[in-house]
């Protein structure tokens, strides 16, 4: 992996894909002139998020006019979007898609959709069910969206599975704001949970997450790079759109994971056992 | 330190942003506060002011025969340290018009009234000022039901809903409310001599702190009283939360389609914007 790479933090229109995919083509286009080969939008980069009624109205299939549009531009750039996605059997995802070389190249669907407190996601989406690595021209990848990462397991298989980079694709909401604190509760809770990921599963992570209000609920932004180590590489300031262009490279992968040989001393098979104990009915 | 401490900066910073962006997703940039010499629209209108530049902003004094003189005095002073526009519009003849001719002398239905009427001036000239009608209500008063319905509670946005009294003491002070705003007991000034704090019976520092911990912190009545909270108090507001909840939510809407507004007709309102 040694790649440049530019976090997109936007503020999507809601439900409105014509607009959003123009914002979408004008930052590929920034971000491909600044020399970047990988552009990360946040997760439903393409409709925003409240849908409520909107999802089946806005969801689109990959084999779509738009998608092909995107398509076209990732023979420039790799790029992973956010998106309604409308499955070959008619269900509905939160998805986001990595296209690279003209084509989609993956696709993952949000496995831990969040249903409840402000969220209502099971009711709008089906859910995903694999976290799945994919090797692009650029290293492999990992792709997790937003609650995804609130479970360990998700970022455990990317792990086990070799991942350089995971990419959160997010939408997370701002709030918190008791205690005297000088940032958002959602920043402080955000921040740990990507740093000890950077630490623990010893992978880039790029932090994406989107800005704006949506009926008086805003999306803190925040994006952000944590490098191998679990340090903060780069983040973008304030709660504005900005664009924030980072270099992911191998050397800092194998100098924290030869200082540190977390993934050949993990012992997933002892993990492996306990869940078929659990299955069996066994105590774990 | 309190637990209900907010960092003002920040705050301020949302709530500039909340109102820019709101205010536009209706292609609108200009807004119409009720200015009452209070502290909450006091805040509101200088939240306007910052988000919106002061020329942006209309601020409208609209006082009953019997409201206190000093409410007045302090709503131009605010207004003038802000820079805003003021109108005053007196609203009592189309409150008298009413009251006088149906003899109505119920302290409550009184002050409804004069709630509503005031209602009715703000959104009309939010038409002729071309902007919205930004809302004055605090946390505090919207969980304890502390409003009149389509009255004061009634706005197209609402920058301090979430703010417990206070956050809202402490976010004036830090925006520049003159003093005078900040050291006064509030009251709705619907009657001579009424507090807030009087005709609730409790004190604002007291269900503030219950409030936060009830319903922020989900805290259980048993882990109120441990935490030192009357047992009476804890219920009386418990109860007045839920007997007040009429106030917090649009009209119910008996549901005879297959698809009926609010239940599974669901759209936010910056749908389409």
């Amino acid at each position: 992996m040694d790649c440049r790479l530019t976090v997109a933090q936007t503020n999507p229109a809601l439900g409105n894909i014509g607009r959003n995919l123009e914002e979408h083509i004008a930052q590929v286009e920034a971000a491909r002139r600044g020399g970047s080969q990988v552009i990360v939008f946040p997760e439903l980069s393409l409709t925003g998020y409240f849908l409520k009624d909107q999802t089946a109205e806005v969801a689109l299939s990959i084999k779509s006019r738009e998608f092909a549009r995107l398509a076209e531009l990732s023979r420039d750039i790799s790029i992973a979007v956010g998106f309604v996605e409308r499955s070959d059997d008619g269900r509905i995802y939160n998805s986001v898609a990595f296209l690279e070389d003209g084509a989609v190249l993956h696709v993952h669907r949000k496995v831990h959709l969040v249903t409840y407190g402000m969220f209502d996601e099971m009711r709008e989406f089906a859910a995903g069910d694999s976290f799945t690595t994919f090797r692009s021209r650029h290293g492999r990848f990992g792709l997790l969206v937003c609650e995804d990462a609130w479970h360990v397991s998700s970022g455990y298989q990317h792990f086990l599975a070799g991942a350089d980079a995971l990419l959160v694709m997010c939408c997370s909401p701002g709030r918190g704001v008791d205690g005297g604190a000088r940032e958002l509760a959602s920043e402080h809770t955000w921040r740990t949970l990507l740093e000890a990921y950077g630490l623990l599963f010893q992978t880039w992570v790029v932090y994406s997450n989107r800005v704006g209000w949506e009926d008086g609920v805003f999306f803190w932004g925040g994006s952000r790079v944590i490098d191998p180590f679990g340090a903060e590489s780069a983040r973008l300031l304030g709660l504005e759109p900005g664009r924030l262009d980072v270099r992911l490279t191998s050397d800092a992968l194998r100098r924290a994971r030869v200082a540190t040989p977390l993934r050949r001393d993990s012992r997933p098979d002892l993990l492996a056992r306990a869940l078929d104990r659990q299955s069996d009915g066994r105590s774990a | 330190m309190n637990p209900l401490d907010i960092h003002p900066p920040l705050v301020e910073q949302l709530l500039v942003q909340f109102l820019r962006e709101e205010l536009a997703s209706g292609s609108f940039s200009r807004a119409v506060i009720g200015i009452s010499g209070g502290v909450d629209s006091a805040l509101v209108a200088a939240l306007c002011a910052r988000a919106l530049g002061p020329d942006n902003v209309l601020g409208v004094m609209m006082p009953y025969r019997t409201s206190n003189p000093d409410s007045e005095g302090h709503a131009r002073l605010l207004a003038s340290s802000l820079g805003i526009a003021t109108r005053k519009v007196e609203i009592t003849g189309m409150a008298d018009g009413y009251l006088g001719a149906h003899g109505v002398d119920d302290r409550m239905r009184r002050g409804n009234v004069m709630a509503r009427c005031r209602m009715i001036v703000l959104y009309d000239l939010s038409v002729e000022w071309k902007g919205l009608v930004i809302g004055t209500s605090n946390k505090t008063e919207i969980l304890l039901g502390y409003s009149t319905q389509w009255g004061d509670s009634a706005s197209a946005l609402n920058p301090i809903g979430d703010l417990y009294k206070h956050q809202i003491y402490e976010l004036a002070r830090h925006m520049g409310v003159p003093s005078p705003i900040l050291d006064k007991a509030p009251s709705a000034d619907l009657f001579e001599g009424q507090t807030d704090e009087g005709e609730l019976g409790f004190s604002y520092a007291d269900v503030d702190r219950l409030l936060h911990q009830m319903v922020d912190l989900r805290m259980s009545e048993r882990e109120l009283v441990d935490a030192g909270f009357h047992v009476d108090f804890v219920r009386r507001i418990a109860a007045r939360i839920a007997a007040t909840q009429f106030k917090r939510v649009m009209p119910l809407i008996a549901k005879l389609s297959q698809r009926t507004v609010n239940q599974d007709f669901r759209y936010l309102r910056d749908w389409g914007r």
